[in-house]
């Protein structure tokens, strides 16, 4: 176990607290670049389809893991942003130019939207979010002449610097450019979270009121929640929606916004790397599920993806709620504390529950 | 007349809303939480009934295989709480969103392994008679929707105003630590509420599957009774039939005088108009607490 002595502010918000924890972060993105020479195209197409859910998890998680706001229409937002993307891209701007303006759009659109949204509480606002994102496909097919309505867009071709990125010809382009999203965003929310406005999302999840009382702006520092979060979200549908090849109405459905919401809560609510374990599990999830029934000799099962991915949130709700990345501190810290850890050291508090009808 | 027509057929799809918006006010009511399985435990109660009555499976009588159903979802609605719901004491409100919207997708799952993909018709006398009254046409199955809504709301709200244990949920709702100083035994109530929430719901269920062909999406006619709900404002019986009666009216209007594809929004943008305005629905229960 290794003490930090910190002598000053700036050392409690460094990115990284010591040169051993560095080296890890920098292994780990040696390992990540270097994945096209390791792994064969299929699985590096199933990498940059974790990235890309890594991409959008990151924007739900800014709102949910660190403000503490349920969305259940994030599925609207990818969707805004992949078909933002594509129009500005027709408008002839370069991809680069029109991926980053569609992700600032999703945001603007998104922060206006949470004006309204913002004096929602808990359950209202997910019911609300959750019209947003069926509204969406309504909106979609009456919108056509920008959406292309029910038979949708297929993917334009994407030049970046002279380089064409391809799925099928260089699966390697999509990869680098989902990790460069990914890296990016990542970094990006990394800061944002030991900036001031990063504390005051932390201080609105823990208690409102508190948040009040210290002076934290709670409508402000929601809308800016909201809106930085739909730009990532926004981020993630246009990579989704471009590496899918084709889009329509219904690839963005209201379902997209739920597994979206499943894959942070068992990732690990509010952490960096939940979202990409909870990324990692919702893309591996069908693939080895069919691994599965092929090897069982049985038949397809329709439905079965969604019903064993119920089971797994059950699970994960009831026994382990900080997800798979808080599993991991526990175990971490175990093997940190050996021979003194006790038993109940991450044990829930007892809890009742008052109403929030008054008020 | 055609007005009448578009009215009462709004009426009695309105009145199904409303039992399935019924069932989240219930457990709103008596536990704080949000069922976001209601709309699958409906279409549950719905494949019991199917299982127990059509002749490929049971072929049961009807009126014999209504108590066995409701007995049935009746004891799963309990058990679920024992099992899984229990377990949630205490937690926060969108724990138990999240949790039930797992639970939805798992029920759904096991409905199309034990009854199949395909729509199924429910063998029931509802089904078969219309009634003609002028020019207007209902079937008895529409009529039977809207008396037996009536008489379910009716009935629960005045179980929750009059009796005992109506008002140990209420209690057990408003403060959970005061209810148990008071003596109410809460989480036995809160199995009680899961239970009756279950009975609610294949009720609805039943009505549901006389009315049409049923399949296992039809669960997802809950997202509409949301909207119900939400515009009766969560927490009011009364509240949540009327909401379901609006939604229920809004759609063959809208689908009647709106061009296509605006037609099916018109519920949601109802849901978001009442959010932003009246952010608590027309019959709102909240009050600013005194200090």
């Amino acid at each position: 176990m290794r003490f930090h002595f910190k002598t000053s502010y700036d050392h409690d918000i460094r990115l990284f607290p010591d040169w051993w924890n560095f080296s890890l972060y920098a292994a780990l993105l040696l390992v990540l670049l270097g994945l096209p020479w390791l792994i064969d195209s299929f699985y590096l197409g199933e990498m940059t389809n974790v990235l890309i859910w890594s991409v959008a998890g990151l924007g739900l998680m800014l709102l949910t893991g660190q403000t503490g706001q349920v969305s259940l229409g994030h599925s609207a937002f990818m969707a805004l942003g992949a078909y933002s993307c594509v129009n500005f891209m027709e408008l002839g701007l370069p991809f680069l130019a029109a991926f980053l303006l569609a992700g600032v759009f999703t945001g603007i659109i998104g922060g206006i939207i949470a004006v309204p949204a913002l004096r929602l509480h808990g359950v209202y606002l997910a019911i609300f979010t959750l019209a947003l994102s069926i509204l969406m496909d309504d909106l979609i097919v009456i919108l056509s002449p920008w959406t292309g309505g029910v038979n949708g867009y297929f993917a334009p071709e994407i030049w970046i610097f002279g380089i064409e990125i391809n799925r099928w010809s260089a699966p390697e382009t999509w990869y680098y450019l989902a990790l460069g999203t990914a890296l990016m965003v990542t970094f990006f929310y990394r800061n944002l979270l030991r900036s001031p406005l990063g504390r005051s999302f932390a201080a609105v999840r823990d208690s409102e009121i508190s948040a009040q009382a210290m002076g934290v702006d709670v409508a402000r520092t929601k809308t800016l929640a909201f809106g930085l979060s739909c730009a990532f979200a926004g981020l993630g549908g246009a990579l989704m929606g471009l590496f899918a090849g084709a889009f329509n109405n219904e690839t963005f459905n209201f379902l997209i916004s739920i597994q979206l919401l499943m894959a942070i809560i068992i990732g690990g609510l509010g952490f960096i790397h939940g979202a990409f374990l909870g990324a990692i599990v919702i893309a591996f999830l069908p693939q080895f599920l069919s691994i599965v029934t092929d090897q069982l000799g049985s038949t397809s099962i329709p439905g079965l993806e969604t019903g064993v991915f119920g089971m797994i949130l059950i699970a994960f709700i009831l026994f382990e709620p900080m997800g798979l990345y808080g599993r991991w501190l526990k175990i971490r810290t175990w093997l940190q504390l050996f021979p003194f850890a006790r038993r109940d050291m991450f044990r829930r508090q007892k809890s009742y529950l008052k109403t929030e009808r008054l008020r | 007349m055609d007005v009448l027509q578009l009215l009462l057929s709004g009426l009695a799809n309105g009145c199904v809303y409303g039992l399935v918006a019924l069932g989240f006010v219930l457990i709103y009511k008596a536990t704080e939480a949000v069922n976001f399985a209601q709309g699958d435990l409906m279409m549950l109660g719905a494949f019991v009934m199917v299982g127990l009555v059509n002749p490929q499976y049971m072929g049961l009588n009807f009126w014999l295989a209504v108590p066995l159903a409701l007995l049935i979802m009746g004891a799963l609605g309990y058990m679920l709480d024992i099992a899984i719901l229990r377990f949630m004491f205490g937690q926060s409100q969108t724990a138990v969103v999240i949790l039930t919207i797992a639970l939805g997708f798992v029920i759904r799952f096991v409905a199309g392994v034990i009854w199949g993909h395909e729509p199924q018709n429910l063998h029931s006398p509802l089904a078969l008679g219309d009634v003609r009254m002028g020019g207007v046409v209902l079937s008895l199955a529409d009529i039977a929707v809207i008396v037996v809504t009536l008489a379910l709301t009716l009935g629960l709200w005045q179980f929750f105003q009059r009796t005992k244990l109506g008002l140990a949920m209420q209690a057990s709702s408003q403060n959970q630590m005061a209810a148990y100083y008071m003596g109410i035994p809460v989480k036995r109530v809160q199995g009680a509420v899961w239970a009756l929430a279950g009975v609610v719901a294949c009720v609805a269920g039943i009505l549901y599957a006389s009315k049409g062909t049923l399949a296992i999406s039809a669960g997802f006619i809950g997202i509409k009774a949301f909207a119900a709900a939400v515009i009766g404002g969560f927490g009011s019986l009364p509240g949540a039939l009327m909401g379901g009666l609006i939604v229920g009216i809004i759609e063959p209007f809208a689908a009647r005088y709106f061009p296509a594809g605006y037609s099916q929004i018109a519920p949601y943008a109802l849901l978001i108009l009442v959010l932003v305005f009246r952010p608590h629905g027309l019959f709102a229960q909240v009050r600013v607490k005194k200090v």
